[in-house]
């Protein structure tokens, strides 16, 4: 399959901050990449590399065919760039932002006129095309930044976080307006915090954490990787826990892991129903009416986990209306400082 | 060549869209203006000793003409630096067009709008008393002179905006160039009264070579000079620097802008 992003051992360094050590990557065109990473895991500078605004210290890449050191015009001729970073002109209104970008490639008056009327009603902005950017939602905010990066009909899309900071239906909405770009031969490389839009847009996934990347594959790969599926027991109380763990324990091929608070006991199922069918067995013999009883998949959090050591974001920030009904879940979500991070 | 040409001109229609749709930016570059001729020509002009016999308001005309053109530079400037941090830049960047189109549409705005400002100035400056006397030619030719300092003062405020990368700093940075530079300078007082080492200074000072070659152009009294070379030929010295200065400014600029991202 023709690869229309490569990128070999790609360095960066800003002063004193190792920003990149080596980033290798590869994107099969009309596919999806998911970068995944913490705050500052190098990102941003790793797509700013691959859109020519930022000239690498070290390493090579090609971006739809074209060499990025020696190609530049060509690759700007064939990309897409929106994301946090990205933006359109807030004093202009959506529909003149898109026309100066289409006058500015060269489409013409009546081009880029024809162009920002179909882009505007590909992303529902019709009703707002003719208000300045700065009266927009959060969310169609982001829908014309990808607009705006649409208007050349790149062949390989950049989108820089494309959802921080968006609600459940923003994101939503930008996820399907995504995969229709994809569906269309667009090859998309999008950066993200969160496991969960990973998960449901990319083909693969790279995970990059300090500047390298330390795992890459399908999202079902990277979850196999970190064990599979597991059987979860849970106590319905407190006096029951010790006799669940003993039972499970004696079946578990691997580690036996107790969580006191959730009363929850959890071994690797690597023998699939006969597993199962014992750890049953067992607790109805000592009359143990469990609380829940369950097969769980690990997540893109395990694997998160597993591999960086720190927990991902799995539920993005909502945006400022909405704050005060967030609440920190069961799986503990780890402060992420959105927007102000060291690029 | 054609195409850069046609970016620029499609940037320039951007920021005139700012002005549409911002009055209040209309109001900074047409009110200010306007109050430094009536405080500065009107007022001031009543106690001050100018020579010729047009009176201060004759003489102190091209002198604001050159300051507005000066504070062109921090208009640029902040411009800039607010494109660099929205991530305006950015998008532009990406696209496949030269980064002097975008430099050039906003410094080629800002001259038009500073050109507004002199217009108003002028229209103002004939109500107190202000005459060109040498006829339209040199007329224009003064306003020529006035606008490609304006012109070389907004190149400057882009590269500072650039390589500063915050408004705050452009604003203060700009600010302590153009102090000494507007008033160590013939703009606003004749120097034949200056203590000997600080008449040197002012009459070195470029911008006095702009004021005096515009109130040659323009017939007004510049008074007597000292005999330093750019006090005795201002139109060449004038010229000579500031087409050096664009010469060295807007290469820096586009270098800056090829390697520009906001500060984060």
């Amino acid at each position: 399959m023709e690869t229309a992003i490569s990128a070999e051992g790609l360095r960066k360094r800003y002063g004193d901050h190792q920003a990149l050590t080596r980033v290798d990557l590869a994107v099969p065109a009309g596919t999806i990449l998911a970068v995944l990473g913490p705050n500052g895991a190098g990102k941003t500078t790793t797509v700013r590399i691959l859109t020519t605004l930022l000239e690498p210290d070290e390493g090579r890449a090609t971006v739809a065919g074209y060499d990025l050191a020696t190609q530049a015009r060509e690759v700007r001729g064939s990309i897409g760039l929106a994301g946090q970073y990205a933006s359109v002109d807030e004093r202009l209104t959506g529909r003149e932002n898109l026309r100066l970008i289409g006058v500015l490639l060269h489409l013409g008056r009546r081009g880029a006129k024809t162009r920002a009327d179909e882009l505007l009603e590909q992303f529902g902005l019709v009703a707002a095309a003719d208000r300045p950017a700065k009266t927009y939602s959060g969310g169609m905010r982001r829908r014309l930044d990808l607009a705006a990066s649409l208007v050349g009909r790149p062949r390989v899309l950049f989108l820089d976080e494309p959802t921080t900071g968006l609600d459940l239906t923003g994101r939503r909405t930008l996820w399907d307006m995504i995969r229709n770009q994809v569906a269309e031969g667009v090859t998309v490389l999008l950066t993200t915090q969160y496991l969960e839009e990973a998960d449901q847009l990319a083909d693969r996934i790279a995970v990059i954490d300090r500047g390298t990347v330390i795992a890459e594959g399908t999202p079902d790969q990277l979850k196999r990787k970190v064990g599979g599926e597991r059987l979860e027991v849970s106590a319905a109380s407190v006096a029951d826990l010790a006799a669940v763990e003993r039972t499970l324990s004696g079946l578990a091929s691997g580690e036996t892991v107790t969580n006191q608070e959730t009363r929850t006991v959890s071994i690797p199922l690597t023998e699939g129903m006969s597993t199962i069918a014992a750890a049953a067995n067992g607790l109805e013999l000592l009359g143990i009416e469990p609380e829940d009883f369950a097969v769980r998949r690990s997540t893109l959090d395990d694997v998160f986990l597993a591999l960086t050591g720190q927990q991902g974001t799995p539920e993005p920030e909502p945006e400022s209306e909405s704050e005060s009904e967030s609440e920190p879940g069961a799986t503990g979500a780890v402060a992420a400082s959105e927007g102000k991070r060291a690029a | 060549m054609i195409e850069a040409v046609s970016d620029s001109f499609a940037l320039v229609g951007r920021r005139m869209r700012h002005i549409r749709r911002m009055p209040e930016h209309l109001i900074g570059v047409t009110v200010m203006p306007v109050a430094s001729v009536i405080v500065l020509g009107y007022l001031f002009g009543s106690a001050m000793q100018a020579p010729g016999p047009g009176g201060y308001e004759e003489y102190i005309m091209a002198g604001i003409f050159a300051q507005v053109m000066l504070t062109n530079m921090t208009t640029t400037g902040v411009g800039v630096v607010s494109d660099l941090n929205n991530g305006l830049v950015d998008r532009f960047r990406v696209l496949p067009i030269s980064g002097s189109s975008v430099l050039v549409g906003r410094t080629v705005a800002d001259g038009v709008l500073v050109a507004w400002s002199c217009a108003v100035m002028t229209v103002v400056g004939y109500a107190i008393g202000w005459r060109a006397h040498n006829g339209p030619l040199q007329t224009l030719a003064g306003f020529g002179l006035l606008l490609l300092m304006g012109f070389a003062m907004s190149w400057l405020g882009a590269l500072l905006g650039l390589v500063l990368r915050n408004v705050e700093t452009v604003s203060a940075v700009s600010g302590v160039i153009m102090m000494p530079l507007a008033f160590l300078s013939n703009a606003f007082v004749p120097l034949d009264g200056l203590p000997g080492w600080l008449r040197v200074l002012a009459e070195w000072n470029p911008v006095s070579a702009v004021v005096s070659a515009s109130r040659d152009l323009f017939g007004n009294e510049r008074g007597p000079t000292s005999g330093a070379f750019p006090a005795e030929y201002p139109l060449p010295t004038a010229l000579a620097v500031l087409v050096a200065l664009l010469a060295v400014v807007v290469p820096l600029a586009g270098r800056a802008y090829r390697k520009a991202s906001a500060q984060r």
